[in-house]
């Protein structure tokens, strides 16, 4: 894994006055993953992600970037990489057509944009002016300037934020679709959900330090949370009985819902054998996996919630 | 350079594609020339120095549309492109960034010469406009009054905050600036607003641009070249030490 490595980042620092937006920050993308950098807003997700494009110059630390370094090399950097930024707009009357025809001859190698406009839904938009584009559309369009020299990787800075979840998940569905065309991916989100269901490789940053660094499976697994299973009976329950099975670790119970904490893939299997063999009867059983957010909060003690 | 060639296009019919700019720049002083030409005519006039009242209006108008797109144009755009993150989008490319602003003052230049050249070829057909017997030298001079109020407008826009700000305070210079001047209105002012109006580099663009219509030399306006050259300088200095494009 080590030699494919195409970013890589080395004690990266970057102040502001007095204010350490990002602290000693080292990581690697490899060459075809979807990487995702997740942490709250102002945790230093946009300050890094700059500092890799070489939009920003860091105070401090090493970025090199397919082989470049970002500063120095930054016209050969941009010609190779496509990004999306966070905040960006466009002339108004600037119509979908013209924005694409115009960033094409930024380009020496450019790919035919009236496929990418197809491809991203966009077909219908092509006269359009930018200031008539809806959120999502606006998104699309963006994705669609990244993607207009077919660049080697692609950088998206909260690329969902402020679209609806039908929205969102078409994007997801975008972001799978150029991985699958052999680029690398490096993304900043501040849905945790979205970085465990997208990337490949999850790191979590807080106040301008790397909090993890793993597969979001890694990540979930190494927190070593446990499962719960939840569901409601009709009359009170004598909840002592269910603490007798081995995956079991504890029971809460509120109002009519029962829950049960407890390790290992038997839990469910053991909690309804129970309840089955008590006789109980139970309703609405489902169960419950820790996720990102759980790693989030175990990991820096607060809610991912802004 | 191909893409400075498609940025510089494009900014061109996004400039016509605003009305606001279009009308101020090319419509408006068209407007002002016939209603004005109008009713005063084009006789020469002791007062003007044997010209006529179209003969002195036009070098005006010339320097009121530089001051239109040099200074209002110019600074809201750029301000705006800031403030909206045009600027960064497009630094994000290839581009070479000084190609970003380029464009803008090349669209916004040739604009001021259009607008110049309405008011000529109107003005010649309509009211037999005199034209200098060397109109050569008035092409520098044109060019000169263009760089320095550009290069105020490149000032405001590189100091100021917000593209709101940007704005206002450009309102807030252009029109004291294009009265005091005499660019709108010739000659009339009292002692005291001509002597205040020193203050203001158009003034001596106007003075200019007047004068060699007038059949002057550049030797006779060795103060105003000094002055717009000065502004000129001092202004690019000025913005490059403290432009931001974010």
């Amino acid at each position: 894994m080590e030699d494919n490595a195409v970013v890589k980042v080395e004690h990266l620092r970057k102040t502001y006055g007095s204010l350490a937006a990002v602290d000693d920050v080292s990581f690697e993308v490899y060459q075809g993953e979807i990487f995702g950098m997740v942490g709250p807003n102002g945790a230093g997700k946009t300050t890094t992600i700059e500092c890799v494009e070489g939009l920003r110059k860091p105070d401090g630390g090493g970025i090199q970037v397919l082989g470049l370094d970002p500063q120095r090399d930054g016209y050969d950097l941009r010609r190779r990489i496509g990004v999306q930024f966070q905040q960006a707009s466009l002339q108004d009357r600037l119509k979908v057509w013209e924005a694409l025809d115009l960033f094409s001859s930024f380009y020496p190698r450019s790919v035919d944009w009236n496929v990418l406009l197809e491809q991203l839904g966009l077909g219908d938009k092509r006269n359009a002016p930018f200031a008539q584009l809806s959120g999502g559309q606006k998104q699309r369009f963006f994705a669609a300037l990244a993607l207009v020299n077919d660049p080697e990787m692609v950088f998206l800075d909260e690329l969902t934020t402020g679209l609806d979840p039908h929205a969102r998940r078409a994007m997801w569905d975008l972001v799978r679709d150029i991985r699958s065309r052999g680029k690398t991916i490096f993304l900043t989100t501040h849905f945790m959900e979205e970085a465990e269901r997208l990337c490949d490789r999850v790191l979590i940053i807080d106040n301008g330090r790397i909090v993890a660094l793993d597969t979001p499976e890694n990540l979930i697994k190494t927190l070593g949370a446990e499962n719960r299973v939840v569901f409601t009976t009709e009359a009170p329950l004598e909840t002592e009985r269910l603490k007798t099975a081995p995956a079991v670790t504890r029971v809460e119970t509120i109002g009519d819902r029962i829950i049960v904490y407890g390790r290992g893939d038997r839990l469910v299997v053991e909690v309804v054998n129970n309840l089955v063999s008590n006789a109980i009867c139970f309703r609405d059983l489902r169960t419950e996996q820790p996720n990102l957010e759980d790693v989030f909060l175990s990991l820096t003690g607060r809610e991912m919630r802004d | 350079m191909r893409g400075l060639w498609k940025l510089t296009r494009t900014e061109m019919k996004l400039f016509l594609r605003e009305p606001m700019a279009t009308f101020f720049t090319l419509v408006f002083p068209t407007m002002c020339l016939l209603l004005l030409g109008s009713m005063f005519g084009n006789k020469p006039v002791k007062q003007f120095g044997g010209l006529g009242f179209v003969d002195t209006m036009v070098p005006g108008y010339t320097a009121m549309i530089i001051a239109t797109s040099g200074l209002l144009s110019l600074c809201t755009s750029i301000a705006s492109y800031r403030e909206k993150g045009i600027l960064r989008r497009l630094r994000a490319t290839p581009l070479q960034p000084q190609a970003i602003l380029t464009a803008q003052v090349a669209v916004l230049f040739l604009m001021a010469v259009l607008g110049m050249a309405l008011l000529i070829i109107l003005g010649k057909l309509i009211y037999g406009l005199h034209i200098p017997r060397n109109p050569l030298p008035l092409l520098p001079a044109f060019l000169l009054c263009a760089m320095s109020v550009f290069a105020v407008g490149f000032v405001l826009a590189s100091v100021l905050p917000t593209a709101r700000t940007a704005e206002i305070t450009a309102m807030a210079l252009f029109f004291p600036m294009i009265f005091l001047s005499g660019a709108v209105i010739p000659q009339a002012l009292p002692e005291t607003v001509r002597r205040i109006s020193q203050i203001l580099p158009l003034t001596h663009g106007v003075t200019l641009l007047r004068g060699l219509w007038a059949g002057g030399t550049w030797c006779e306006h060795l103060k105003e070249v000094c002055v717009l050259s000065g502004v000129f300088v001092v202004g690019v200095i000025v913005s490059a030490k403290t432009f931001r494009w974010e």
